[in-house]
């Protein structure tokens, strides 16, 4: 990210029209306040030489938005800001002639130039600023793939990522992006993912290895095979889903613009009011116009209405290069009231990766095993897979398999009858078995009608799982694990985490009544999170008012059915976002009320006639750009650091 | 159906504004989002005539500003 952002042309030309003027301003300005503008010689017509002068610089500062006041007021447009600062800056130069023509103090033809001037400075950093902030997520994450060097022929050629069509076959040199997922053919490297996933070690593939669009080839030359189209591959996925994610509002944001829109009316309708009607009354006309004027000057709510989508903005663009992709600024706004966090225990409290640790009786051991083994043959279970890891697919020819849900698999041929599933099985099954107390999930396995033994599989707890959980515990959140293992299972997994409750053997449908019941307990002010693997549980990812799925990419259900991705394992994105709402929403307060506070005073202050035109540019510009500076600190390195927390803070490096 | 688009000169945040709400009063728009900051915006629309409000949306917004225009 060294790269400074490149003006564009355009840009560049305003920029010199800017130092331009102000340099003249400057200089006029200078000499008006040390010796005075005004011609000796010309007597009453004394003003006429700073009129012109003044008036020049504010032609060449301004004549575009004049250009574009007369075009949008011919539209019918009269709360447009370019219209009311012309308005305000020509009425200016008007007051100051009458003073002139009346013969009275040469004064006023500075401010309305400087009005004009410091408005252009204060648009052209708000442009610049988010044009800086569009172009952040591109550049932060920085993972668009510019060319694919497809083998075509027998021959390396270099073209577009969206040319290549899957099964063609890729070749991602080192140093170079992978630009479409596939599958390593040929070779074997080390990826660097830390663009798409956040994770900084680098991960090794070799051939038959899965390899994501977006991630960097590291150490060697590999060859790939591609399975998706570009605009089906991750990396246009993560791309779309980060631009398109300021689409979806939050609250605050929409409560800006519903209050811009009477804000403006508002106080040119006040202003109007205050020009006459002091004005009649006093006959002190050109003192009044002279107030009202002030009020156009601060007529715009730019600052809020670019200062707080700009929060939501780096908050997201802040998430996302932390390796958490946040839908929309709405779930940034609810995150932050999140304090209800429902787990899902498998594959996402543990690694989700079973293993046997138990066969009981130990003496019918390869009885147990090969009973097993026939009734979970073929399938895709993951407590069948840890069995059938042990055994081989050896077995079951001829046999039947039926499934009971929740429960387990009923094996037959003929009359001879196998049974392989947990104690509801046993019991409806009317199987008289020893049940066991042991933490993991059991299988007991009965033949004929007869208890031959039982088997234990258990799943490991992630690491990060207990101080994750105890971070949020800390943050005063409610933590619920929701499993559908037994209670032995659930207890013993629930309190190595420190999870705050638990449910245990529910159905995958009961779940979704599980988190029903947490989501009409809660009040209206708090949001309840569900965090998933994103695999079976889309129903519940949908129904709660945050969905995270963990690990979603490359898995298109959980990146559709959730709203918050964590984009690799690790569930510590769950504080780190959380402390990213955080910041983005006490940000987004701090600009609204300062904004406010200021814009207010102002006004009132003009209104008693104690400021004038200098006071409301503040209130215009400065506040615009003090407020965007301040929502730009909510993703700066520094700021990123320290969401990801003290535990994973980065080795500060030299070149930073 | 729901569409993203690309607005080209949208450089005016109370104009975004602005415009989200034109666009939203036209008839076959069920919902539509304005993104300032990323010049982006989320057309709702009927499926059959989308086509035909996308150019409703177009010239609503080109009475609010001028120079924008909706990349397709």
């Amino acid at each position: 990210m060294g790269s400074k952002l490149a003006l564009d042309k355009e840009q560049k030309a305003k920029l010199i029209r800017i130092c331009a003027s102000l340099a003249a301003f400057a200089v006029l300005f200078a000499v008006d306040k040390a010796v005075g503008l005004s011609v000796p010689a010309w007597g009453a017509n004394g003003w006429l030489l700073p009129l012109g002068l003044y008036l020049a610089v504010y032609l060449a500062i301004g004549y575009d938005v004049l250009w574009r006041a007369v075009r949008n007021i011919a539209r019918g447009q009269v709360f447009d800001e370019n219209f009311l600062m012309c308005v305000a800056t020509l009425g200016a130069f008007a007051l100051a002639i009458y003073r002139g023509v009346t013969g009275q103090s040469i004064e006023g033809f500075d401010e309305a130039c400087a009005v004009l001037l410091f408005y252009q400075v204060g648009e052209f950093f708000q442009d610049y600023a988010t044009e800086r902030s569009r172009r952040s997520i591109a550049g932060l994450m920085d993972i668009r793939p510019d060319y694919a060097n497809v083998l075509r022929n027998g021959a390396e050629k270099r073209v577009a990522p969206e040319e290549v069509a899957v099964g063609e076959i890729i070749v991602v040199n080192a140093g170079e992006k992978v630009p479409l997922d596939g599958v390593v053919t040929l070779g074997e490297t080390a990826l660097d993912t830390k663009a798409l996933t956040g994770e900084s070690l680098p991960r090794e593939v070799r051939e038959g290895g899965e390899v994501l669009s977006g991630a960097v080839n590291l150490s060697s030359r590999i060859e790939v095979r591609v399975e998706k189209e570009f605009y089906d591959s991750t990396v246009s996925k993560i791309l779309d889903l980060v631009e398109n994610a300021a689409g979806q509002k939050s609250r605050t944001e929409n409560f800006i613009t519903r209050f811009a829109r009477y804000y403006t009316p508002t106080v040119v309708i006040t202003a109007l009011l205050l020009a006459i009607i002091p004005g009649a009354v006093t006959g002190e006309w050109s003192e009044w116009v002279y107030r009202a004027l002030n009020f156009l000057v601060v007529s715009c709510p730019c600052a809020l209405v670019i200062s707080v989508p700009l929060g939501f903005f780096a908050g997201i663009g802040a998430a996302s290069s932390c390796g958490v992709l946040v839908k929309g600024s709405n779930f940034l706004e609810k995150m932050n009231k999140a304090d209800i966090f429902v787990f899902d225990k498998t594959g996402t409290l543990t690694k989700g990766n079973f293993a046997v640790t138990e066969i009981a009786p130990a003496e019918r051991r390869e009885e147990i095993l090969r009973l097993a083994a026939i009734a979970e043959h073929g399938s895709a279970h993951p407590i069948a897979r840890s069995v059938l890891a042990l055994t081989g697919e050896s077995g079951g020819e001829g046999y039947v398999q039926t499934v009971v849900p929740g429960e387990g698999v009923v094996a037959s041929k003929g009359e001879d009858v196998i049974l392989a599933g947990n104690a509801e099985l046993m019991r409806g099954k009317g199987v008289d078995f020893l049940p066991s107390s042991a933490p993991g999930t059991v299988v007991y396995v009965a033949h004929n009608g007869e208890f031959v033994g039982l088997i234990v599989v258990n799943d490991e707890i992630k690491p990060e799982s207990a101080q994750v959980v105890s971070e949020l515990n800390e943050l005063g959140c409610r933590t619920v694990m929701l499993t559908g293992d037994g209670a032995a299972t659930a207890k013993s997994v629930a309190d190595a985490v420190g999870v705050t409750d638990y449910a245990a053997s529910l159905l995958p449908q009961e779940k979704v009544a599980a988190v029903e019941k947490l989501l009409a307990a809660k009040q209206p002010s708090e949001a309840l999170c569900f965090v998933g693997d994103g695999i079976n549980d889309a129903p519940v990812l949908m129904r709660s008012d945050i969905g995270i799925a963990m690990g979603g990419v490359g898995s298109d259900a959980a990146i559709e059915a959730s709203d918050i991705v964590l984009m690799h394992d690790d569930l510590a994105g769950l504080p780190l976002v959380k402390r990213i709402a955080k910041k983005t929403m006490t940000v987004a307060c701090e600009n609204i009320i300062f904004s406010l506070v200021v814009k207010v005073a102002i006004l009132i202050l003009s209104a008693l006639g104690v400021t004038g035109m200098w006071a409301a540019v503040f209130g215009d510009v400065g506040v615009a750009v003090i407020a965007v500076l301040n929502a730009m600190r909510i993703n700066t390195k520094r700021a990123r650091a320290s969401y990801r927390g003290v535990r994973r803070a980065p080795a500060p490096s030299p070149a930073d | 159906m729901k569409k993203v688009f690309r607005l080209r000169g949208l450089d005016c945040a109370v104009c975004a504004a602005k415009m989200e709400r034109a666009a939203g009063k036209i008839d076959g728009v069920n919902s539509v989002s304005i993104a300032y900051i990323t010049g982006r915006m989320t057309l709702d629309a009927d499926a059959e005539r989308f086509d035909e409000v996308l150019a409703a949306v177009e010239k609503a917004c080109s009475r609010i500003e001028p120079d924008l225009r909706i990349v397709r």
